[in-house]
Order: structure tokens, then sequence, then C-alpha cells
């Protein structure tokens, strides 16, 4: 069963992901990988990483990509643009990022990790994250608040900054 | 929703590090091939979701809770990361009229 859904999800990620290499209406490729994010929300709930799961959704659907499509209505895109390189570029950095790959599975495979039987741990839970996040890391907590204001403030004054 | 959750097995951890290399992978390409810089941002985010992903997987794995706060200041910065990314894509836009990468080449100019 858990064989299924995982395999299932797994596939959705990787076909949205590639398609958004591949159509070429940014509209799309937005719309894409809003698909392969909650393909990944998906998995975050097969590994019983429910806060994850649901910030996931939140953060990325919901404001990154809403971002993301503001910017693309305000740019105005509609002009024939061929947006790729040439061929031989694109030839390279596939080979290059199969090398990657082959790369990364052979290293990380050297890791030994036993697998749990069940997924009977509630380290994902809203309760025990915010217990460690509150306790552990309350220091780079409000660091991470003071980098928010920072990135608000660079923002606005970098579009501001011809007025 | 803990009973539900609670019969499901987790599948080997070999799974889901040759998935997330797959997508990360993906993502490189995607900032290697393309010349639209919003779609180079959207790869960008693509890399950060895969190695959010497999950083959760070690972590429910390793049954710690690190690993999870982990997860959520990379969103963070990630979410920081695309505010000033886009801002800047805008100005450039406003300046140049397109968000071309190879016009992107002759800045200092």
């Amino acid at each position: 069963m858990e064989k299924y859904i995982f395999f299932g999800l797994s596939g959705l990620a990787i076909f949205s992901a590639i398609m958004v290499l591949v159509s070429n209406k940014p509209i799309h490729n937005l719309l894409y990988l809003i698909l392969c994010f909650m393909a990944i929300a998906g998995h975050y709930l097969l590994l019983n990483a429910q806060f994850l799961a649901v910030v996931h959704i939140i953060v990325y659907a919901g404001a990154i990509m809403v971002l993301f499509l503001f910017t693309l209505m305000m740019l105005n895109l509609n002009l024939k643009l061929e947006l790729n390189k040439s061929l031989m570029a694109r030839i390279v950095a596939f080979v290059s990022g199969l090398l990657l790959l082959v790369t990364l599975v052979i290293i990380l495979n050297g890791l030994v990790i036993p697998t749990p039987k069940t997924a009977t741990t509630q380290i994902g839970m809203t309760r025990d994250l915010g217990q460690v996040l509150f306790s552990e890391y309350m220091v780079p907590f409000e660091a991470a608040s003071i980098l928010f204001l920072s990135a608000m403030v660079g923002a606005v004054m970098m579009v501001n900054k011809n007025k | 929703m803990n009973e539900v959750i609670q019969g499901l097995k987790l599948m080997p951890i070999d799974y889901y590090i040759a998935f997330c290399s797959i997508l990360f992978v993906i993502g490189v390409i995607g900032v290697l091939i393309k010349r639209n810089a919003l779609v180079i941002f959207m790869s960008v985010e693509l890399m950060l979701n895969s190695i959010n992903l497999l950083i959760a997987a070690f972590s429910v794995y390793w049954n710690s809770a690190s690993g999870q706060i982990l997860v959520i200041f990379v969103m963070v910065v990630a979410a920081a990361e695309v505010a000033v990314g886009l801002s800047i894509l805008v100005v450039t836009y406003q300046n140049t009229q397109s968000i071309d990468m190879n016009l992107l080449k002759r800045l200092k100019e």
C-alpha cells in the first residue's frame, strides 16, 4: 500500500518537475511546479511529518507561488523569445547533471541507516515540534525573524529605488 | 489522524535518496539550460524542496526532531530569497525590458 502511494507520488513529482523544464510558457511552468510541490507535500504526510506537510503547502503553494504569479503578471512576458540556450550548452548541462546524479546516489548510498518498522514516531506532530523549536532553537528562531525583516526592507527599497 | 498514519510502514531510505537526487538534478539542469530568469528561480525552488524532503526523511529515520526544525529554517530562508530575488527581477525588467539571463551577463557595462 505505502509502496504504491510512494511510487505514485514520486512519479507525479518527477513528471511535473520535468515538465517545468520542457514547457515554454512561464505560466505552465508555474502550474507544474505547484503540482510538484503538492506531490512533495504528500511525501511529507507519508513520512508522518504532518506539520511540515501543512506548512509546505501554506508557504510554497500559498505564498511563494502567489509571489511568482504576481511577478509573472507584472512582467508581461508574452513576447516571442527563444528562452533556451544553444543545443550544445543543453547537451553539456544534461551530461553534467547525469554525472552529478550518479555521484550523489553513490555517495549517499554509503550511509547505513536502519529502517524503522512503522512510522509510529511522533516527532512530526505540531506539539512536539513546537516544544523543540521554542526551547532548543529559540535564538535561531529570533534570527529568522530579523532575516525576514531585512528581506522585506530590501525588497521594498529595491523596487522603490527609482522614485 | 494518528491511528490512520500509524499503520503506514516507512519505505527504505534508499528510495528517498534516489528520488530526492533525481529531483535535485532536474533542478540543476533547469538552472543550466534556461535563459528565463523566472524559470531559473523555479528550478532553485525545486532544488531546495528536494533537499528539504531528504532532510525530513533522515530526521524521521533517526527519530530526531532537529531535522524537521532545520527544514522549517530552510523554508524561511527560501521565502526571503524569493522575495529579494523577484524584486531584483522586477527592477531588471524595468531597466532592460527583458529577463533574459544572457543580457544580464553585461551588467557591469
